[in-house]
């Protein structure tokens, strides 16, 4: 089998994505380990390039914080001190920095922001209602996340972000929410809720839900909701306006997309499904990550053939070496149940490294960059550990 | 452990992608094959159960998948249609479109509407005794203690009237251990380690609902007793690699690799293991279900689970 070649130097993909690229947006489904590589990936940028990178995660494990350096993370952005760098043996070529989103406080920002006056803003964030409606209505996690992703990159104080998408039922959920947020803000049903309360008279069309709310809910109930709508309503134009910049910037060309997936069966086919639905709406998808891959040689026929090999001649190996002459050896009934244990180990992974040859069959030829991650058996707690993850989704022979 | 199905009323949950679903048809399965009348609910109506039954639908008003088992998935509208109906007296007629849109509305703004619409579905039918055992394949963890609590705090928003009263039963039903129980399903990885720490306490802190087990599912086997593992180092001496490669043609080599790496993974999730064992009331059975290496699809996945539950629980 051929190998590649040695003095071939190894090439970092990232090389053909920067220079036109502000956004880099890792998504897919949950537990496939997005969040690392979307830090992997931001902390590559910084090391082997002159720019300034931030990494907006959405909830990062403690273990990604502290291999970051960072305690707590939290809305504000922290840049990674040199020390930090320092102390891990590492020299950026540009700066990182990092932040976590924290959803109440980007919604109260959000507020301050479109309120027209501090009496408007007051009145919402003492609202009881408003922790609930913020935290539940229209994919609010995803709405802020993107609005926080389009509020830092016009800041223009870096030149490249990366960010990692919440957790969603549907992958897609983050794409569809600053239209979902415009919708809701320009329903006819929002108007029509809250009109009888503005006007003190119940139109024809909502007096059966008026009535039945009542009965079910209380009067007080429904009038509580309703001014915390129409103190809401009053920032219509200036939400609407953001989503649809939001929504700009989402399909912009700087803007790059990243599927992140295992090639478990559940994870996998979210994920192509993901591929297809950001092509077709014509997104920029520009690569591929395959993480958590099982060895390649777990595919190898020919170490497939020897782990039989091990299986049948168990007893006689382990009776063969049982009779050494080294002083540290074992009785050949011990080592006959570890030869049985390697072989049916490695035929077991071998079956799983099947499964996910065919799955990874379903992403081949969809995007030019398309990288695959082995099964790191070391937990990422430090920045090397994160560097060496970076390398190994970026630099390719 | 048995006890488990002989509750009534069984909230599966967990993070995304543990294999809720898994666990919960596997229950199912199992209960109603002892010969109880078993319901199964999807909350979030992904198609999840059509898949595992391998059915084309499991409608609101449910789908028979054998003598003793309905699946049926949830749908908030013709819930409050239902509600609106058996409990308020409210009859109505045709499509509820435009209410139900604005019910929907007000509903993302209270507390505890939108959820009391599930929950209270399935108490209504647990005090009906309608089935044996009912089994939610619920939320995952970040929403299914909005939906545990949400008798509770719609009986704190709302003054008077029928639904305050009705809130009343649906604590008792929730808050008896003998009926209703919790249970979180995670695997061996840090994140859904973490979310179902932090999910026990919550359900203990800010539900009345009793936390029944934490299922650990795609637990990898252990490889080698520390007698085989010592055994295992041995072999990589030159002169018994030198044996084996002359008595196999072939360098083992690659095949030992691939165990020392089962043994890191099974080692590293262990530390996972351990953290549960610390973290989560040692009261609460834990139950381990074995990774499967062979993978199923469909009823085969679903009866492969019911046998390995059966294995654990009995």
């Amino acid at each position: 089998m051929a190998k590649p070649s040695k003095h071939k130097p190894k090439s970092n993909l990232l090389e053909n994505l920067l220079p036109t690229k502000e956004v880099i947006i890792a998504c897919g489904p949950g537990g496939v380990g997005k969040t690392t590589s979307a830090a992997a990936t931001a902390l590559t940028i910084a090391l082997n390039f002159d720019k300034s990178v931030l990494v907006l995660t959405i909830d990062p494990a403690k273990r990604l914080a502290n291999a970051l350096g960072l305690n707590g993370i939290g809305n504000k952005e922290i840049e990674i001190s040199d020390e930090t760098f320092k102390e891990s043996k590492l020299k950026p070529k540009g700066k990182l920095s990092v932040a976590m989103l924290d959803t109440k406080e980007s919604w109260d920002a959000l507020i301050k922001r479109h309120a027209k006056d501090q009496a408007t803003v007051d009145h919402i964030l003492s609202n009881p209602l408003y922790k609930n409606i913020t935290s539940k209505f229209v994919q609010s996690h995803e709405y802020i996340a993107m609005e926080r992703l389009y509020d830092l990159h016009s800041s223009k104080d870096y030149d490249i972000i990366v960010v990692d998408t919440p957790p969603t039922r549907n992958a897609l959920d983050f794409l569809d929410a600053p239209d979902k947020m415009a919708d809701f803000f320009s329903s006819r049903l929002l108007k029509w809720l809250i009109a009888p309360y503005k006007s003190k008279l119940i139109s024809l069309a909502s007096k059966p839900f008026y009535q039945i709310a009542d009965k079910v809910l209380g009067n007080q109930f429904l009038q509580d909701i309703a001014e915390f709508f129409i103190a809401f309503q009053s920032m219509y134009d200036g939400f609407v306006q953001r989503a649809e910049s939001v929504k700009k910037l989402l399909s912009d060309t700087r803007t790059s997309f990243l599927v992140v997936s295992t090639l478990e069966q559940v994870p996998a086919l979210e994920a192509r499904f993901f591929v297809d639905e950001l092509q077709k709406r014509s997104l920029n998808l520009d690569a591929v990550i395959l993480n958590k891959v099982l060895p390649e040689h777990f595919r190898s026929k020919y170490e497939t053939e020897i782990a039989r090999n091990i299986q049948e001649q168990a007893k006689i190996l382990s009776e063969t070496l049982s009779k050494s002459s080294r002083n540290d050896s074992y009785g050949a009934d011990t080592y006959e149940k570890v030869f049985l244990e390697i072989a049916s180990s490695f035929l077991n992974f071998q079956k799983v490294a099947q499964q996910e040859a065919a799955l990874e069959s379903e992403f081949a030829d969809l995007v030019s960059i398309s990288t695959k991650v082995p099964f790191h058996s070391e937990p990422i707690n430090d920045l090397n550990a994160l560097e060496e993850l970076g390398k190994q989704i970026w630099m390719q022979n | 452990m048995s006890d488990l199905l002989d509750k009534k009323l069984l909230f599966i949950t967990g993070k995304g992608g543990v294999g809720k679903t898994s666990v919960a048809t596997g229950l199912a399965y199992l209960a109603s094959n002892s010969g109880k009348k078993t319901l199964i609910c999807e909350v979030d109506p992904k198609g999840d159960l059509a898949r595992s039954f391998e059915c084309a639908r499991t409608p609101y008003n449910g789908v028979e998948i054998n003598e003793n088992l309905k699946a049926m998935s949830m749908d908030t509208e013709t819930s409050l249609r239902e509600y609106l109906r058996l409990q308020l007296k409210v009859p109505v007629i045709g499509r509820i479109g435009p209410l139900a849109k604005a019910f929907e509305f007000v509903s993302t703004a209270a507390p505890g509407v939108r959820e009391i619409l599930t929950v209270g579905k399935f108490l209504y039918e647990v005090k009906n005794n309608s089935y044996d055992l009912i089994i939610v394949d619920a939320s995952p963890t970040g929403h299914i203690v909005s939906q545990l609590a949400a008798p509770q705090a719609l009986r704190e928003l709302v003054k008077l009237g029928p639904v305050k009263s009705q809130t009343e039963w649906m604590i008792d039903i929730l808050g008896d251990p003998n009926k209703t129980g919790a249970i979180i399903v995670t695997t061996t990885e840090e994140m859904p380690v973490n979310e179902t720490i932090e999910l026990s306490k919550k359900i203990e802190s800010e539900t009345n609902v009793h936390l029944s087990a934490v299922i650990i599912n795609q637990v990898l086997p252990e490889l080698f007793s520390s007698d085989e593992e010592a055994a295992f180092l041995t072999l990589s001496s030159e002169e018994n690699m030198k044996t084996m490669t002359e008595m196999l043609s072939a360098s083992p080599e690659t095949v030992m690799e691939a165990a020392r790496l089962a043994v890191t993974l099974r080692r590293m999730r262990s530390e996972f293991l351990e953290k549960l064992r610390d973290n989560i009331d040692s009261n609460i059975p834990q139950i381990y279900l074995p990774y499967r290496f062979n993978k199923l699809t469909g009823l085969k996945s679903v009866k492969a689970t019911a046998a390995a539950l059966a294995d654990e629980i009995n």
